[in-house]
């Protein structure tokens, strides 16, 4: 089921892994998984497709070889070559400038929504899976409405609300994400809670909050860990998906979305303005996919069979 | 199976209720006055404050939620603020051509993937099967505006085979529509082509370590009749319930693919909703799209419980 449901609009893998990995220490776990994360075959490649991407976004500034908003209308649809590596804009500006800038946004995007929906899912799955009764129901009803909604439409909608811009869309992307977070919360601590460990604590009289944060999370956390990487990529795509539409980063800044979307009236005279971003995306999307089955893999020890 | 359909329409009432109230918030999550932002090139007070008394946004907002639901449960789902038009017709008007889209592209996807997802388990781990995996991560990764563009470039730009845009309807013109609507539904069919691909396969590779499986073949049957005979009717089994989880995709996919190739189907009526600010029928389209999405996932649930009688029984 590797990231089995499609993302070029925001839809998630379904519920990746189902119950709760078995619980040797986390600590001695570590390394073993890092070795099997390792040795999955295309997993160097996502590793290093990650790292490449990370490296560009945080030195932007200074690897970019142009300012990615100089507009020079003397040198307009230029051709790649040796100045302007992926050509130029239809106002001169330089693409190979303003892809590596737009991986700023990409990352931003992918890394904070993801976040927001693990922290806001993760409480929600706890907080339903602990308390039980009406608050469950609530709250899993709650979630079964954010899913009622086709994701791409949710986010376009929310968007729309939240006024254009990076915000708006990280966190219309993070209300999107959060129901399978929280679903996936739950079903970890209400197996989790059902463990003979579980019990023993409780009988020696451990307080409440120690159970959730000694036992029940350690244990929860190999599924969220999996699901959330394999989301970063849906997220980024969602993200070009959203700013492609015009939500998103506005004019002039540069997003991939948005530059494939201006670049789409002239794809007959200069073709890379919208290839030098559509490449960015495919590249860093197929690489994330690979880190993401490769921790798949190596946290849930079932399919490692 | 009476039961299993009482039971799921029961389990929809409160999210039906939940979805309708998340609508009604969403006018009133804007930043800010949403008549101003509605109204951002009409500085005029007086067209602003009848916009406000006709939306009741000058009413409390429990009032405007009764009234906003009184209408609801009338069959009245607003107007839109721009074409003065009630959202029931603006999307009546737009339904056929995403049908159609939505039609042809899943035709497509089990077209390629079919082929494709019984090769690669069969043959799994030789170059059939790699390519067949290679494919599927291809699509599944692939941005479909990315697709859209990619296929205008090539056969519309370059070789100019077929339309880059605009729509003809297929049930007055067959074949000018049909070629309006090729390569919409390829951007939009390789995508669900690609995840069918990944399910087949694997609960093909499944079915197949089965022991009913090692009977057949000791029996002597051929490995194609193998297949056909008892592996691929118990593999398609997830294939119908990943087809289900895909609509939702499938709804967001159209969005963008009729917004590239300028269909007007109802995507795209959503995104210039949304673009005009036109919010009344923002929260109009979008509960319809909702309310569509949940009926037809209960059309699935149902036809998976049809399908597979131990889903039935539960």
């Amino acid at each position: 089921m590797a990231g089995s449901i499609r993302g070029s609009d925001i839809a998630e893998p379904a519920a990746v892994v189902a119950g709760p990995v078995a619980a040797p220490p986390v600590s001695a776990r570590r390394w073993a998984v890092l070795r099997h994360a390792a040795r999955t075959r295309l997993a160097p490649l996502g590793v290093v497709v990650m790292l490449a991407a990370l490296v560009v976004a945080v030195l932007a500034p200074i690897v970019s070889p142009h300012d990615p908003l100089k507009q020079d209308l003397g040198n307009v649809l230029a051709k790649p070559g040796r100045a302007h590596l992926l050509g130029t804009d239809n106002v001169g500006r330089d693409v190979l400038s303003r892809v590596i800038w737009g991986t700023r946004v990409s990352l931003v995007a992918g890394l904070g929504s993801v976040a927001i929906a693990v922290v806001a899912g993760g409480l929600l799955g706890l907080l339903a899976g602990y308390a039980g009764g009406q608050a469950d129901g609530l709250v899993m009803r709650l979630m079964d409405a954010v899913l009622s909604f086709p994701p791409l439409v949710l986010a376009l909608a929310l968007g729309a609300v939240l006024g254009a811009g990076l915000t708006g869309v990280v966190i219309a992307l993070g209300v999107v994400y959060t129901p399978t977070f929280a679903r996936l919360m739950r079903g970890q601590v209400l197996t989790i809670t059902a463990r003979e460990y579980v019990e023993a604590a409780r009988a020696l009289g451990a307080p409440g909050w120690r159970i959730a944060w000694h036992h029940v999370l350690p244990n929860a956390i190999a599924p969220i860990v999996i699901q959330a990487s394999l989301s970063v990529a849906f997220a980024i795509l969602a993200e070009a998906s959203l700013s492609f539409l015009g939500l998103g980063i506005q004019p002039p800044g540069a997003s991939w979305g948005s530059m494939i979307n201006a670049g789409r009236g002239y794809l007959q005279q200069a073709p890379w303005i919208v290839f030098g971003p559509g490449a960015a995306l495919f590249i860093t999307v197929v690489g994330l996919n690979f880190v993401g089955d490769a921790v798949r893999d190596a946290l849930d020890p079932r399919l490692r069979a | 199976m009476g039961r299993l359909v009482l039971r799921r329409l029961l389990a929809t009432v409160p999210v039906l209720l939940l979805v309708t109230a998340g609508v009604f918030t969403l006018i009133h999550l804007t930043p800010g006055d949403p008549i101003d932002v509605m109204m951002s090139e009409s500085a005029d007070a007086t067209v602003k404050e009848n916009l406000r008394r006709e939306l009741g946004m000058d009413q409390p907002i429990y009032i405007q939620y009764a009234a906003w639901m009184g209408r609801l449960l009338r069959g009245d789902l607003g107007h839109s603020i721009r074409n003065r038009e009630p959202v029931i017709e603006n999307v009546g008007k737009r339904i056929r051509p995403s049908l159609q889209l939505a039609g042809l592209a899943m035709a497509i996807s089990l077209i390629i993937a079919t082929p494709i997802g019984i090769l690669s388990a069969a043959r799994r781990n030789t170059y059939v099967d790699r390519v067949g995996t290679s494919f599927a991560l291809f699509g599944i990764c692939m941005p479909n505006f990315l697709l859209a563009l990619l296929l205008i470039f090539f056969f519309g730009v370059k070789l100019r085979w077929l339309p880059i845009s605009g729509y003809t309807d297929p049930l007055e013109e067959p074949w000018l529509g049909l070629r309006s609507l090729v390569l919409p539904a390829i951007t939009l069919g390789l995508a669900l082509a690609a995840v069918v691909t990944r399910t087949l396969r694997s609960s093909m590779l499944e079915a197949l370590s089965e022991d009913y499986v090692r009977t057949a073949r000791a029996k002597g049957l051929s490995e194609w009749r193998v297949i056909r005979g008892h592996v691929l009717k118990n593999a398609l089994i997830p294939v119908v319930t990943v087809l289900g989880l895909q609509l939702g995709t499938l709804i967001g996919g159209a969005v963008i693919t009729e917004y590239v190739f300028a269909l007007p189907g109802v995507g795209r009526l959503v995104v210039d909703a949304v673009f005009a600010r036109d919010y009344p029928l923002v929260q109009g389209v979008v509960l319809l799209i909702a309310v569509g999405f949940i009926v037809s996932n209960l059309l699935v649930d149902l036809l998976y419980g049809w399908i597979d009688p131990r889903i039935r029984y539960r």
